[in-house]
């Protein structure tokens, strides 16, 4: 095997996450400090055992509850000495903080990061209508002023742009498209932490409304409020640590297409095949090697435009790969999202998918936990110009 | 209809998008143009990604373009929003790689393909001339 990847030398010890809800009985910070000392106490460490912190994308002074908690913040409440930290946005998707922590770790500026994403959005959306895209009064700037006076109001009709081509060019079904979220939410009834946890059928994934199309409404994640946090440390040190550690074995981070929302190269594939390429590339296994596949959910399409791109089925061909839902159940080939996933357990935007993937690593899922040894899991993060991949295995 | 539309949300007008948001002033779509080898820079910025050309400067296209993608929105985000209606990328007819993202508008929503032909018109707000486009028959 090849070692020369830092990601190799880098593993999640410990794994916290607050309560998640559709309205939160704690503020934002202390669901923080609640997800972070969970962590690091599950990791066997102590808060002075920190020296590294990371989140993304780091606070932000809007109304959205998108990020209300960011590095400093939580370094104060807990009083950390670190070596380093981060917050930002400009990166390969939310994992973007443990892409740099990987760089920290390996450059000997800290040996144990504390990595963090909270979410507050079913609060912040009980007090007002707010979206992520547009700030009332205000002129649009940035990226998406490009979308600003066409009514553009919220990620799903902007990114529904994508996956109206994607059903286009692949000719994928309704019916097989609602296959995902059927499957999750079957995943989320056994989910005591899941948000939504009665099951689904295909009449009742017909009848919801149409948001924009493809999109219908159990397409959609669910706001929520909740926090999650991981401990990434350094390979040595991971091994001296109580829970068998979680290694990286290899990350997809690249930008080799134009990180545009409205001139991305390719509209149906959006950005992800060049990080999935990446990543295979920097370990010997394979798609066949993976037995469970936790992929981004912002919308269904992102999950099946991963499939894909990951390399589980075809291009153009996940329709058929998901088709009846067996494949990807629990107790199938492939089982997908099997905590639920944003749609159904609650947006925590990519960081409830790497909770699940050591809760299932260390066979702690309970009713929902993966038969066998779930020894390699490959996670994904991110739609449009943005795309982050992650493979991670059993030591 | 007779419900009043929301306001369209405007851009922050700068030294690179102001002559893509006010050619409509004169009826024209202008889009940056390399004046060495002729590619066009959208989003504008006087650098030539294919020549290393620095005299990039806006000029008028067509106007006419295809419907790349597109959606129909049913959810009424706000009370006073009409729907259904479309929100699309729109390539130019001089250039793949230029797409604008628009509203269809002059037609049923239900009636937007993949590859129709469209041609621009403008929407003005304040000091915002909005390119849309409609079908284009002659197209």
């Amino acid at each position: 095997m090849n070692t020369q990847y830092p990601e190799k030398n880098c593993a999640i010890t410990g794994i916290g996450q607050s309560e998640v809800s559709r309205g939160a009985t704690k503020s934002a910070l202390e669901l923080t400090v609640d997800a972070a000392l969970e962590a690091i106490a599950d990791a066997g460490l102590t808060r002075a055992d920190i020296d590294g912190l990371a989140t993304w994308p780091g606070s932000m002074d809007v109304n959205t509850g998108f990020s209300p908690v960011g590095a400093p913040g939580l370094q104060d409440a807990l009083r950390l000495k670190l070596g380093w930290y981060c917050g930002g946005m400009e990166m390969p998707g939310q994992y973007g903080a443990i892409f740099e922590a990987i760089g920290a770790i390996n450059s000997g500026l800290c040996r144990n990061v504390l990595i963090f994403r909270t979410v507050y959005e079913a609060t912040a959306r009980k007090a007002s209508f707010a979206n992520s895209l547009l700030h009332e009064g205000k002129r649009a700037q940035g990226p998406l002023a490009w979308f600003a006076p066409y009514y553009n109001y919220a990620a799903a009709m902007q990114q529904a742009l994508y996956f109206n081509r994607y059903v286009h060019e692949s000719g994928i079904t309704t019916e097989q498209i609602a296959q995902i979220s059927i499957n999750q939410r079957r995943n989320a009834a056994l989910n005591p932490k899941a948000i939504y946890r009665t099951p689904i059928t295909l009449d009742d994934y017909l009848a919801a409304p149409i948001i924009a199309t493809p999109l219908r409404l159990f397409d959609c994640d669910v706001p929520c409020d909740g926090s999650t946090a991981i401990i990434v440390s350094r390979m040595d040190v991971a091994r001296d640590l109580p829970n068998p550690p979680v290694r990286i074995e290899a990350i997809g981070t690249n930008m080799h297409y134009r990180n545009n929302w409205s001139q991305l190269d390719a509209l149906a594939t959006q950005a992800q095949p060049a990080v999935a390429e990446m990543m295979w590339s920097r370990t010997d296994l394979k798609p066949k090697d993976v037995r469970i596949a936790l992929l981004y959910d912002g919308f269904s399409f992102h999950t099946i435009n991963w499939l894909e791109n990951f390399g589980f089925c075809e291009r153009f061909e996940a329709g058929a790969f998901i088709e009846g839902g067996k494949r990807i159940a629990l107790e199938g080939e492939l089982p997908v999202n099997t905590s639920g996933g944003s749609m159904s357990a609650g947006r925590l935007h990519a960081y409830g998918a790497v909770h699940e993937a050591c809760t299932q690593m260390w066979g702690r899922a309970g009713e929902r936990q993966v038969a066998g040894v779930p020894d390699v899991i490959a996670t994904s993060t991110a739609g449009g110009p943005l795309a982050g991949a992650m493979l991670l295995v059993k030591d | 209809m007779s419900t009043q539309i929301p306001p369209r949300a405007l851009p922050q007008l700068d030294l690179d998008n102001k002559a893509f948001w006010t050619g409509g002033q004169n009826g024209e779509l202008l889009i940056h143009k390399c004046g060495d080898c002729g590619y066009y820079v959208h989003p504008p910025v006087n650098f030539c990604p294919e020549c290393d050309g620095r005299d990039v400067e806006p000029q008028p296209v067509s106007g006419r373009g295809t419907v790349e993608t597109f959606t129909v929105v049913h959810k009424q985000w706000v009370p006073e929003l009409r729907v259904p209606y479309v929100l699309a990328l729109v390539t130019i007819e001089e250039q793949d790689d230029v797409r604008l993202a628009t509203n269809i508008v002059n037609c049923e929503a239900e009636d937007v393909r993949f590859g129709m032909p469209v041609r621009v018109l403008f929407e003005r707000h304040e000091d915002v001339w909005t390119p849309l486009f409609e079908p284009d028959s002659a197209g």
